[in-house]
C-alpha cells in the first residue's frame, strides 16, 4: 500500500511529503509490520549557489584537511588536497561562513584564524586560496582534535546549517579510538560532516563511522586527481542544504516495540540506536540536513496482535525541527504504517515488493562487509560464499554499482546463484572501494 | 464475502513464489517458513468460476426450491437492451443508505484531500473526547486511530441501518472482516396507477478482487436509482429490475477504469467484481432479480404456508445439482461448492441478469440478503424459523434480528439483510 501527505514546512522552505509502502494484512496472530517510508523534500533553491533567494538560511562551513607527514608520499596528495579545497571554496555561496583547518595530530586553523571564520565574497575566497599554497605536511593523525575545533568555530555562528568537510589520508594513529568516539558524540548534532580518505592507507571503518555518526557521506578517493571535482560536488550538496537537524519522529502504539529503524536509500544507515524520547509512545531518530532530496527509511514494528477484521495503527511518521527554546517545529508531512488482521491466507502472505527490496538490499551491504572480514582474516571459503551471495543479490536487485565493485574483488561464475571465486590478486584501492561503498543501495526497480 | 477461486489455499511460496507442495514446512527453493501461513477460514466463502454455462435463466430456469408453487412465475418480459444507459432521474431520497459515496476508509487528513467536504455524520459533537472502543483510555486522533493503543475506530459502513416506508435493511462488518465489503439500497414509490412499490438492492463484494468496497456500492446505488427512475414512469417491474442489474453492471465495470487511489489499494489486482439481488414489491406483484449467490427468501405472513427460496445461486454446487451431476449435499461438501460462476465486474465473461416476476397468493416477508445471512440459515424452513412473525410490518427489526442471527451464529462474514413486506402498503399505510 501506498499513502502520502504533504505539507511546507514554511512558505519559501522545501515541501516535506511521506509516502508509505506496505503490506498491512497480518495472520491471525500475527505481530510484525514492516514499511519502508520515503520522505521527499522538494521546491527549494537550486543548487550551486548561483542563486541565493532571499530569506534562505545561512550556513556555516568548515574545511578540514589532513596535513599529516604521510601526505607528501607522494606529493600528489598534497597538492590534490590543495587543489579540492580551493575547489571547494569557489563553490561556496556569497554569505556563507566558512574556515580551512589543518590537520595533524593537532588541529590549526589556516584561514581565516583568530578563532572565526570568514564570510564568503571574491576577496576572503582569494585571501583562502593563498592561505591554501602555505599549507606543508608533517605531523601524526589525530582527527578528533580537528572535529573539536570545527565544532568551535561553527558552534561560534549565528547560523542555521552547520557541516564539515573531512579529508584524510592515513589512520587515525595519535590519538585512542575512544578519544575519537567521545568527540564524535560530542559532535553528534551539533554539525554534519562528509568524510573522505585519500590513497589507500586510510581505515574504511575510522572514515565510514564519522560520516555516520556525523549524517554525512564517506567515499573513497584512491586518486588524488579526483579529489578537486569530488570535493565540488560535496559543496554543491552542502550548499543545496536547507532544512538542519530534521528528526524522523516515529510514535508507536502502547505495547508495541520498534525493531528498528534503518535509512535504506541512499545508503543503508542504522539508527535504531540513535532514539530520543519525545513523549508519550514517541521517539525523533535523527536525519541531519537536506536539500532537494529524497531518502528511504525501513521500519519493522512488532504490536500487541489483535483479532481478525481489526486494524491498527503500528506506527505513525512525522518530521520535526528541534528549535533553539526547546520545542519542535513539525513539518506537516506524516506517514501511517497500519496493521490489519486477516484470515485472506493471500492478502497476509504477500510481502510488500518495497520491503522486499530494501531487506535484499540491507542483506547486501552486511554480506559485503562479513565478506571483505572474513577474506581479510584468512577464511577464504567463509569469504566466497558471503561475497557469492553479494553478487546474487546485487545481480537481483539491478544495484548495477556495487555488482561492478564486487566483479573487482571476486570472478562471478553465475551472478543468478551466486557461484563466484575470489581473485587472486586484488588491488587495496578497489577492496576498499567495496567497502567503503558498501551499503550503498538502489531504488526498487519501477 | 465472495471470492476470486484459488487453486489451493497454499500454491506459491509466499516469500519467492516458488510453487509448494501440500504438505510442504518450508520453501524448497528460499527456505521460507511456510507454518506461518495461518490455516483456511473455517467458514466457507463464494469462490467465483468463470466460463461455465448457466443451468437457466428467465423463464427457463428452475421452479424455486419450493413445497408448494403459491408464488408463481410468470413469464419474462422481453427485457431492455443491455447497453442501455441507466436513467438517473430520481435520487433515493435518503443518502444514508449507500454513504457520500467517496469515503470508503477512514476519514482523510483535512490537509491532503481538500477538495473533499466534510462529513457531518463523523463530526460528533464529542469528538475532542472521544476514547478509543478498544481501550477505553486512549482519545482518538484526527486520523481515526487510538493515540494509546492504536486501534482503527469504527467506521461509518461497519453497521448501517436504513428504513424508509415500508422497507428497511441492517449490514454489519461481520466479527471476522476488517472492513464491510457489502452495501444495499432501499426505497419506495409510487407506479403511475397511484399503486405503492417498495424495492430492496443488496450487493456483497468479491473480496478477491480490487475495492470490493466501492463495487458493491457502486452496484447497489446504481441499481436502486434505476428502479426508483424506471418504475414511476410505468415500466413493467420485471423490465425494470433487468435494467437496474444491467445498469448496476455498467457501474462496476467503470470502477475498474478508475486507478486505485493510495488509501483503497488492496494486495489484489483483480477489476473490481460484487454479486447483485433485488426485489421489487407492489400491490400485486414480488419480481426479484440477481447475479451471483446472494439470494431472496419468501416467508408468508402465515407460518403454516411453506416459505420458499426465490433466486438459484450462480455457484459452482448449483450448477452441479442443477445438471443432476451430484446430489445437493455432495455438492455443497464440495469445497469448491461456493466458487460463483456470476458476478458484476469487468472480470465477468458475460453478463447474465436472471430475473423472476410472482404472484404471492397472501402476505408475507420478503428477505433480501447476502451469504452473510444465509450461511446461518439455508433453506427456506431454516430462514422462516428465524424471521420474526412481524417482519412484515417492522422490517428494521426484522432486518436486525436477521443480521443478529448470523453474528450469533459467528458472524463470520459480512452480513446484510434487506426486509421488504407483500403486499406493498399503501402510502402512509404501515410505514414505521
Amino acid at each position: 500500500m501506498r499513502h502520502s501527505m504533504a505539507n511546507f514546512a514554511k512558505p519559501d522552505g522545501p515541501r516535506f511529503s511521506v509516502d508509505v509502502y506496505q503490506n498491512e494484512y497480518l495472520p491471525e496472530g500475527g505481530s510484525q509490520v514492516d514499511a519502508i517510508v520515503t520522505v521527499t523534500a522538494t521546491g527549494g533553491g537550486t543548487l550551486g549557489g548561483a542563486l541565493v533567494p532571499p530569506g534562505r538560511p545561512c550556513a556555516a562551513v568548515a574545511v578540514m584537511v589532513d596535513c599529516s607527514g604521510s601526505m607528501e608520499y607522494p606529493p600528489a596528495k598534497m597538492r590534490g588536497a590543495r587543489e579540492a579545497t580551493a575547489a571547494a571554496i569557489d563553490t561556496l555561496r556569497d554569505g556563507t561562513r566558512f574556515a580551512v583547518i589543518g590537520g595533524t595530530h593537532v588541529a590549526q586553523e589556516v584561514y581565516p584564524g583568530g578563532g572565526r571564520l570568514a564570510v564568503a565574497d571574491a576577496t576572503t575566497r582569494e585571501q583562502a586560496k593563498q592561505a591554501l599554497r602555505r599549507l606543508s605536511a608533517g605531523g601524526g593523525t589525530a582527527i578528533g582534535t580537528w572535529l573539536r575545533l570545527a565544532d568551535r568555530l561553527l558552534s561560534a555562528a549565528d547560523v542555521t546549517l552547520r557541516h564539515g568537510i573531512l579529508l584524510t589520508d592515513g589512520r587515525n594513529e595519535h590519538e585512542s579510538p575512544a578519544d575519537l568516539r567521545a568527540t564524535l558524540d560530542a559532535c553528534a548534532g551539533r554539525f554534519t560532516c562528509d568524510a573522505r580518505g585519500v590513497g589507500t592507507d586510510w581505515d574504511v571503518k575510522e572514515v565510514t563511522g564519522i560520516a555516520s555518526a556525523l549524517l554525512g557521506t564517506a567515499d573513497i578517493v584512491a586518486d588524488p586527481a579526483g579529489l578537486a571535482a569530488d570535493f565540488t560536488r560535496m559543496m554543491e550538496t552542502a550548499m543545496g542544504k536547507e532544512v538542519a537537524d530534521v528528526a524522523l519522529r516515529v510514535w508507536t502504539p502502547a505495547g508495541a516495540a520498534l525493531r528498528f529503524v534503518k535509512q535504506v536509500a541512499p545508503a543503508v544507515e542504522d539508527l535504531t540506536h540513535r532514539r530520543t524520547e519525545a513523549g508519550p509512545r514517541a521517539g525523533d531518530y535523527p536525519t541531519g540536513s537536506w536539500g532537494d532530496e529524497s531518502r528511504d527509511y525501513h521500519l519493522s514494528v512488532t504490536v500487541p496482535p489483535a483479532g481478525l477484521g481489526q486494524e491498527m495503527l503500528a506506527a505513525r511518521v512525522s518530521l520535526v525541527v528541534p528549535q533553539p527554546d526547546g520545542t519542535v517545529q513539525n513539518l506537516g508531512a506524516q506517514g501511517l504504517v497500519r496493521a490489519v488482521w486477516t484470515d485472506d491466507a493471500a492478502a497476509s502472505t504477500a510481502m510488500s515488493p518495497q520491503v522486499a527490496h530494501y531487506t535484499g538490499q540491507a542483506e547486501l551491504a552486511q554480506v559485503i562487509q562479513q565478506g571483505i572480514d572474513l577474506r581479510k582474516a584468512g577464511d577464504f571459503d567463509g569469504a566466497t560464499a558471503k561475497l557469492g551471495r553479494a553478487v546474487q543479490l546485487a545481480n537481483a536487485s539491478g544495484n548495477a554499482d556495487t555488482a561492478k565493485l564486487l566483479a573487482k574483488v571476486v570472478d562471478v561464475v553465475d551472478a543468478a546463484t551466486g557461484t563466484v571465486r575470489l581473485k587472486t590478486r586484488v588491488t587495496e584501492a578497489d577492496e576498499m572501494t567495496l567497502e567503503t561503498r558498501s551499503t550503498k543501495t538502489v531504488r526498487v526497480k519501477k | 464475502m465472495s471470492q476470486m477461486p484459488r487453486q489451493a489455499a497454499l500454491p506459491k511460496c509466499p516469500s519467492c513464489a516458488e510453487p509448494v507442495e501440500p504438505g510442504d514446512l518450508f520453501c524448497g527453493a528460499c527456505g521460507y517458513d511456510l507454518s506461518v501461513v495461518p490455516a483456511p477460514p473455517q467458514d466457507h466463502p463464494t469462490l467465483p468460476m468463470t466460463g461455465t454455462a448457466e443451468p437457466g435463466n428467465g423463464t427457463e430456469r428452475p421452479a424455486p426450491r419450493s413445497a408448494d408453487p403459491a408464488p408463481a412465475p410468470e413469464t419474462d418480459p422481453p427485457g431492455p437492451g443491455a447497453g442501455g444507459t441507466p436513467p438517473h432521474g430520481q435520487e433515493p431520497e435518503d443518502e444514508r443508505s449507500a454513504g457520500s459515496g467517496v469515503r470508503f476508509d477512514r476519514p482523510a487528513e483535512p490537509d491532503e484531500y481538500p477538495l473533499q467536504a466534510p462529513d457531518p455524520r463523523l463530526a460528533a459533537p464529542a469528538a475532542a473526547a472521544r476514547l478509543c472502543v478498544a481501550c477505553r483510555t486512549g482519545r482518538v486522533d484526527d486520523d481515526g486511530y487510538c493515540e494509546n493503543c492504536g486501534h482503527a475506530q469504527p467506521r461509518e459502513r461497519d453497521h448501517l441501518e436504513r428504513e424508509t416506508g415500508p422497507v428497511a435493511a441492517v449490514s454489519d462488518r461481520g466479527l471476522r472482516h476488517h472492513r464491510n465489503e457489502d452495501a444495499f439500497a432501499v426505497g419506495h414509490t409510487t407506479l403511475p396507477d397511484g399503486t405503492p412499490a417498495a424495492l430492496a438492492i443488496v450487493c456483497d463484494g468479491v473480496s478477491s478482487a480490487t475495492r470490493p468496497d466501492a463495487a458493491s456500492l457502486a452496484a447497489s446505488r446504481a441499481a436502486g436509482d434505476t428502479l426508483l427512475a424506471a418504475l414511476p414512469r410505468g415500466t413493467h417491474p420485471q423490465a425494470a429490475m433487468h435494467e437496474a442489474i444491467v445498469a448496476a453492471a455498467h457501474a462496476v465495470n467503470a470502477l475498474a477504469d478508475e486507478p486505485a487511489t493510495a488509501r483503497e489499494h488492496a494486495p489484489h489486482q483483480n477489476a473490481p467484481a460484487c454479486t447483485i439481488v433485488g426485489a421489487v414489491v407492489t400491490s400485486g406483484l414480488l419480481v426479484v432479480g440477481w447475479v451471483g449467490d446472494s439470494r431472496v427468501y419468501w416467508v408468508p405472513t402465515d407460518r403454516t404456508a411453506p416459505s420458499a427460496r426465490l433466486t438459484e445461486d450462480d455457484s459452482w454446487a448449483a450448477q452441479m445439482v442443477a445438471a443432476g451431476l451430484m446430489s445437493e449435499a455432495e455438492a455443497y461438501a464440495d469445497e469448491r461448492a461456493h466458487a460463483i460462476t456470476g458476478w458484476l465486474g469487468a472480470d465477468a465473461y458475460e453478463l447474465e441478469p436472471h430475473t423472476a416476476c410472482f404472484r404471492p397468493d397472501r402476505p408475507g416477508a420478503v428477505v433480501v440478503c447476502t451469504d452473510g445471512l444465509w450461511n446461518y440459515a439455508e433453506t427456506a424452513e431454516e430462514m422462516s424459523e428465524v424471521v420474526p412473525p412481524d417482519a412484515a410490518t417492522r422490517p428494521l427489526h426484522g432486518a436486525r434480528v436477521l443480521v443478529g442471527h448470523a453474528l450469533d451464529g459467528g458472524g463470520h462474514d459480512n452480513v446484510t439483510v434487506a426486509v421488504l413486506p407483500f403486499p406493498a402498503p399503501p402510502q402512509g399505510a404501515g410505514s414505521a
